[in-house]
């Protein structure tokens, strides 16, 4: 669906130019194939906060990234999830040398501008990052509670959430973060997508003459979920049921299971039902919890897709005067009928049809998260093949009922954590026999 | 292996032609309606945005919340669909729906494939022009939006959002977020919604936009088409948004306003006071101002309270130039322990910009180019390009605004910004409104001269 240009410059850096000339303006894209995956217990929350390091200096501009790209009529950003860290730049065409220029000398020559005092006041900055997004948040806790019982393992790379605990990141040595950068950020870890208004050729070139000079890093080495037990694939058939009190004024539940990694069989069958369940207005539990029955306020479903591994989730917020328990049966009764019966035709068309215009969506910036360039190097990294797009596209548009109701049946039956988040001292508003979630 | 580069200095990327903002072309439907008209070809996307002269500020007396209650229905059902036959017609050409009430306006977006530009458009006219407003279904809306509301108690930044407004504009249509109040809400019928479309959303004072992968003619086509049998009459002068009759706000409750949330690991702080309409003659300067100020990540508030003392994820400011004076707002979520001595360096920094510290010949250069040589990443999508001709619309502006935007704060100097500092910013009379640990944070915050902080409840 895109055209583009691949070629691995001999350090091993991936690089990619898409060339589109609607607008005088071009993408520049890096992606860092480290997230918080690579994390280990205890130390938890430093790919993201390495993350924040990245803006404030290299060795040549030993000051903060934002200024000169922002006189150049840049935006810019960066992001750390489990898998990886991307970094972004839009600029008019006429400043492309200086963001290759800034780009390639933070992978080059970061360290020695690397400093205690940068590191203190950003672990600071992620501390209060932390506070203001998870911790004084309603429901905010409850994506560590679901990542620490989904994979329940202590070692499993998706056990802990991206931002990390509070006490390691208190914990991080400056150490840490140097030796972080010289394991994971160099060439033969990374992936530079170019999109915009540039010509092919010239502009490999210029990126030769940036980033050829950078030395090839040692082999980093695949994560794997590891060899412990899924403990959670042998809990009881009413799966794991825990707690959390919280300043919030609605109870809310959270039911999640393991499903398939991301592009793994069934991952986007999985985006189908969870299309079909909750996704608008005229989905199953939209219609059924809040239309009809008005026992929720809301309801959402996700397949999350990883690179390890994926899950499920079905989100619902009680009504005033309904508990958690009606929702789960009503819940549990959709997915009996979507298993047992399967969708109907017209589901599966509405459905394609939303993911098909996505698509085209998706096409109308080059830049910034989720632009061209983003995907571009989305696809190269999690499957070697920029233009992977077309066989993306291609998994949804095999998606038959049949395979919805198969998905349905076979993913979304044990196995399961169910997260009951409840009003401050209103425990026994959980599902019956939860017990408190451990968060932090 | 290519020779090296120079790393001794940064490149200096050269000044680009000025990029030009797409044609806008001006139509009117042989049933009234007017038009906008944006050729933007290259994805095959068009979005479809229908803007109306009514909002929040429409609300009558007792009645906060009609407005979004209103426009929150129009995507319930029509007279000739359910809800659900709706939506299940928009999914099918995967259409993305969108309904934003602000104070003065209330827009409907609609964006949709190329290829389905005729039934999306005729679906934006059946949801605004024909909605179905039965009983029930307004119930349920209403009864959904109290929850939310309920719900907003418990988020730090809506709290402060709605106590800032009440603070600033005690009595006045600005005074309450769209969403109205527990009581208010509570009150509204159909019989209430009914009334409201009919004297409101009337396509006589809308102006539809199109913008996408279509020509102007094919868009006006596909317009006469789909609003041919839609009545288009002015809506009623008593709730189109009029500056010259919203007056202006009484003075503020307090201030310095304090609502306790117990044990909160941060406060959510909002300062400001009330400030300039859109059509202040020194609205670019005032652009110029707000970017050195706390507009941008390299601003002076947010360089401070992140950069160099770590207090916070990130500080910015906003100047929200409305049809009549909008608020001026600082806001940021800082951990407690920080809360007054933040506000204090607010309210200094407010202060200091236009008097002992004007902005310098750097931060000017950087605040200018940063609006500027930006400026062609703001137009590639539809939806960007056409909420860019609403706000012409909306305010009156020019067709060629765009294109003289960048002229205009080209020739903002620093005499300009420390005079629309002195006319616009006031330390003085700004009111803090902080959510926070009371028992933390109330000895520091009396320190600060703002008088006893009034307290509410969240």
């Amino acid at each position: 669906m895109l055209d583009y240009t691949k070629i691995s410059l001999e350090n091993g850096l991936d690089v990619i130019v898409h060339e589109d000339h609607r607008c005088p303006i071009v993408a520049v894209n890096l992606w860092y194939h480290v997230g918080s995956k690579n994390e280990s217990p205890g130390r938890t929350g430093l790919a993201h906060l390495f993350e924040h390091l990245m803006f404030e200096g290299s060795a040549h501009h030993d000051s903060g990234y934002f200024a000169p790209l922002q006189q150049a009529g840049g935006a810019l950003n960066g992001s750390t999830n489990c898998d990886r860290t991307n970094y972004w730049e839009a600029v008019p065409t006429s400043a492309l040398d200086l963001a290759l220029w800034l780009e390639s000398d933070r992978m080059g020559y970061l360290l020695p501008a690397l400093t205690a005092a940068k590191f203190e006041n950003q672990r600071n900055v992620v501390l209060n990052e932390r506070r203001q997004h998870y911790e004084n948040q309603p429901y905010g806790m409850a994506l560590m509670a679901l990542m620490a019982a989904v994979f329940p393992t202590a070692h499993h790379p998706y056990h802990w959430t991206t931002i990390g605990e509070s006490v390691d990141v208190r914990a991080a040595t400056l150490e840490e973060a140097h030796a972080f950068f010289r394991t994971y950020y160099h060439p033969g870890n990374a992936s530079l997508a170019l999109a915009g208004d540039v010509e092919t050729r010239p502009v490999l070139e210029k990126v030769r003459r940036y980033f050829e000079e950078i030395p090839a890093g040692p082999v980093v080495p695949p994560v794997a979920e590891g060899a412990g037990p899924m403990v959670l694939n042998e809990a009881p058939p009413d799966g794991i049921r825990l707690l959390l009190e919280d300043r919030v004024e609605l109870p809310r539940l959270y039911l999640a299971w393991r499903t398939p990694r991301l592009f793994g069989t069934g991952d986007a069958g999985m985006d189908m039902v969870a299309e079909v369940l909750a996704g608008g207005k005229t989905s199953r539990l939209y219609r059924t919890l809040v239309h009809e029955r008005r026992i929720a306020t809301d309801v959402s479903a996700a397949q999350n897709s990883r690179e390890l591994a994926g899950w499920f989730c079905i989100t619902a917020t009680a009504a005033p005067g309904h508990e958690l328990y009606e929702l789960e049966q009503v819940i549990g009764d959709e997915l009996a009928a979507l298993a047992d019966a399967g969708p109907d035709a017209g589901e599966i068309e509405r459905g394609l049809a939303q993911v098909e215009a996505q698509f085209v969506y998706r096409l109308q910036t080059v830049g910034g998260f989720n632009g061209r360039s983003d995907q571009l190097n989305a696809y190269n990294v999690y499957t070697g093949d920029p233009g992977f797009m077309t066989q993306d596209r291609e998994r949804y548009r095999e998606t038959t009922p049949a395979l919805v109701r198969e998905l349905a049946a076979g993913q979304l039956s044990g196995g399961r954590v169910a997260l009951s988040i409840v009003p401050d001292g209103s425990a026994n508003r959980a599902l019956a026999g939860s017990t408190p979630a451990e968060v932090s | 292996m290519t020779p090296g580069i120079d790393r001794s200095r940064l490149p200096e990327p050269e000044l680009l032609p000025t990029v030009r903002f797409p044609s806008v072309r001006v139509a009117r439907l042989s049933s009234g309606l007017a038009m906008r008209t944006v050729e933007h070809p290259g994805v095959p996307v068009v979005t479809f945005l229908l803007t109306m002269p009514v909002g929040s500020a429409s609300d009558p007396a007792g009645q906060a919340g009609l407005a979004a209650l209103t426009a929150d229905l129009f995507d319930e059902g029509s007279d000739a669909r359910t809800a659900l036959e709706l939506h299940a017609a928009l999914d099918r050409i995967g259409a993305r729906l969108g309904t934003a009430v602000g104070s003065d306006t209330t827009m409907v977006s609609l964006t949709t494939l190329s290829r389905c530009a005729v039934e999306g458009l005729a679906l934006l006219a059946e949801i605004v022009a024909r909605p179905r407003f039965d009983e029930t279904d307004v119930d349920r809306v209403r009864d959904l939006r109290l929850s939310r509301l309920r719900q907003l108690r418990t988020v730090p930044g809506a709290v402060a959002d709605r106590i800032f407004l009440e603070s600033l504009y005690p009595g006045h249509p600005y005074g309450h977020l769209g969403i109205g109040t527990a009581t208010s809400l509570a009150g509204l019928t159909a019989a209430n919604v009914v009334w409201f479309h009919q004297a409101a959303y009337q396509l006589g004072s809308a102006t539809l936009i199109a913008v996408g992968a279509l020509t102007h003619d094919a868009f006006v086509e596909a317009a006469e088409q789909a609003f041919d049998d839609v009545p288009v009459r002015a809506a009623d002068d008593a709730v189109v948004v009029d500056p010259a009759r919203l007056g202006p706000p009484g003075p503020p409750l307090a201030r310095l306003v304090l609502v306790d949330r117990p044990g909160a690991v941060q406060s959510e702080v909002r300062v400001g006071h009330v400030a300039a309409a859109r059509r202040t003659p020194d609205y670019h300067a005032l652009q110029v101002l707000n970017m050195t100020l706390g507009g941008q990540f390299v601003s002076r508030l947010n360089l401070s309270l992140r950069e160099e003392k770590g207090y916070t994820y990130g500080v910015r400011t906003a100047f929200d130039c409305r049809l009549a004076p909008g608020p001026f707002t600082m806001q940021g979520s800082v951990q407690s322990g920080a809360t007054a001595e933040v506000v204090g360096e607010v309210l200094a920094q407010l202060a200091a910009i236009g008097g002992d510290r004007p902005v310098t010949p750097a931060e000017l250069d950087l605040a200018r180019a940063a609006l500027t040589r930006g400026f062609a990443r703001g137009f590639e999508t539809a939806g960007q390009v056409a909420r860019a001709v609403a706000q012409l619309v909306i305010h009156g502006l020019p067709e060629n605004y765009y294109d003289r935007f960048v002229m205009r704060v080209e020739a903002v100097d620093a005499l300009a910004v420390t005079a629309a500092a002195n006319v616009h910013l006031h330390a003085n009379r700004a009111v803090a409104v902080v959510v926070g640990p009371a028992d933390q944070i109330a000895s520091g915050l009396r320190a600060l001269d703002l008088g006893d902080p009034a307290r509410m409840d969240p």
